[in-house]
């Protein structure tokens, strides 16, 4: 397909383009990537995307389309090589149901209570990998795609509450999942930066305690 | 049971065991009754009280402990969407999602906005008051106008037909009346919202929809409590 049918509006430290990142550079589906500056969004993100105004989106063949797990699907149906989901229904609605977990609260006095839901929804997403080497199997899926992220936000949040969210003695298999999965080469190409992320982050944090108090 | 030499392949789907764990009033359950019911599947429906959960739901649900659960062969699945996405693909008869793969994004994403913005926003009005009630209003009118702008041109989200959107939204043609009432607040007028609200006839007397709506006045009870135990926790600004 042509490069210029394809494009996504991404940002460089969005853990949910680089989920969408990932799926393109599995299917080595050619693609225009355009930064967007958060937070001057440009227009045609505005217009692209006027529900969220969030990045990622993708446009294929004129069509934008935004949040990402809804963007995974689409690449998944258009583009059937290397697929994401499995094909049986059951485990097509497992691996759906992977990264939906309860959303954790994030304000900054309640850090422990946060760190504890954190931990638990961990848990959960690491039985998902009873007996596999990705949740997609022996080959990277979905679940891998959509939860890749985590590793890698999870060490940083960790670092800046200065709680360890994730360890090798409670959650061996996600430990080394995640230690597997980032180690990939696609995988790895497609990250950002870590010591730039990790200032990112923090930037972020302060910016969300100080506007929780 | 029939004797393996008079079922029918039909039959024998007909006949795989399929149970439903709802509420009598939840709305996620119910967009799966109406999933199964307009595809015409079989299956049986056990009532929780939700608090007196049954030992059953709890071993099937144990991450969320809420309906609606959908046991397939002793298989549970969790999470309204992810159910009406596993029942179109199982049972392929009054297809929910159309062919077009963008057609299909398309849908997904309403369905997740009604999910993750529409319903958490329109909460959000019930439970305030005042000032605070006023810009809830602001917010959930706002995310009621994408809504809305969906309907242009069509009788169901899905065109001529209901499908998972027009499902995903369903419990705005029982239960948003129901919060207005409540609360006090009116969020859907003619002058504002004239396709949500021709939708929701529509919608609220299509065959099979109409036979499953919770009895209005058991829900007016019902939020009325919910709406006490909110607003003595606030006071009015």
């Amino acid at each position: 397909m042509a490069e210029d049918s394809v494009k996504l509006l991404g940002y460089w430290a969005s853990p949910f383009a680089l989920r969408v990142k990932w799926a393109l550079k599995l299917k080595g589906i050619q693609y225009q990537y355009v930064e967007e500056d958060l937070p001057n969004k440009s227009p045609m993100l505005l217009q692209y995307n006027p529900v969220y105004k969030k990045v990622p989106v993708l446009v294929h063949d004129d069509k934008p389309l935004a949040e990402s797990l809804v963007i995974l699907e689409y690449i998944d149906e258009v583009w059937k090589h290397n697929p994401l989901l499995p094909t049986d229904p059951y485990e097509r609605a497992k691996a759906r149901f992977g990264p939906n977990l309860p959303k954790t609260s994030k304000k900054g006095e309640e850090k422990e209570k946060a760190a504890k839901e954190a931990r638990e929804n961990l848990k959960t997403l690491e039985s998902g990998l009873e007996g596999k080497r990705f949740f997609g199997g022996e080959t990277i899926g979905f679940v891998d795609i959509a939860a890749g992220w985590i590793g890698c936000w999870a060490q940083m949040t960790g670092e800046i509450i200065g709680i360890k969210l994730i360890d090798a003695k409670t959650m061996p298999l996600l430990d080394a999942w995640f230690k597997d999965f980032l180690e990939v080469p696609f995988i790895k190409e497609c990250m950002p930066p870590q010591d730039k992320l990790l200032e990112h982050n923090k930037e972020f944090h302060k910016i969300l305690t100080a506007a929780s108090t | 049971m029939a004797s393996s030499a008079m079922v029918t392949a039909n039959q024998l789907i007909i006949m795989e065991e399929l149970k439903l764990f709802r509420t009598w009033s939840s709305p996620f359950a119910l967009r799966v009754v109406w999933a199964l019911d307009l595809k015409g599947i079989q299956y049986d429906t056990i009532f929780e009280d939700i608090s007196n959960k049954s030992s059953l739901l709890l071993q099937y649900n144990p991450i969320y402990k809420k309906v609606p659960v959908l046991v397939h062969n002793g298989k549970p699945l969790l999470e309204s969407l992810v159910i009406l996405e596993y029942i179109d693909e199982t049972w392929k008869q009054t297809p929910l999602l159309p062919e077009d793969p963008s057609e299909r994004a398309t849908a997904r994403f309403w369905a997740k906005f009604g999910d993750d913005k529409v319903l958490p926003s329109i909460w959000n009005v019930f439970i305030k008051q005042g000032k605070d009630q006023e810009e809830a209003i602001v917010t959930a009118q706002e995310n009621l106008g994408f809504v809305e702008r969906q309907l242009t041109g069509k009788k169901f989200f899905n065109g001529e037909t209901i499908g998972l959107v027009d499902l995903a939204f369903g419990w705005l043609a029982n239960l948003l009346s129901v919060l207005e009432e409540v609360c006090g607040a009116t969020l859907i007028d003619h002058e504002k919202f004239p396709l949500l609200l021709e939708w929701i006839q529509n919608f609220a007397y299509a065959p099979i929809i109409k036979e499953s709506w919770p009895p209005r006045d058991k829900l007016i009870t019902k939020y009325q409590a919910h709406h006490e135990v909110y607003t003595s926790k606030e006071a009015p600004k």
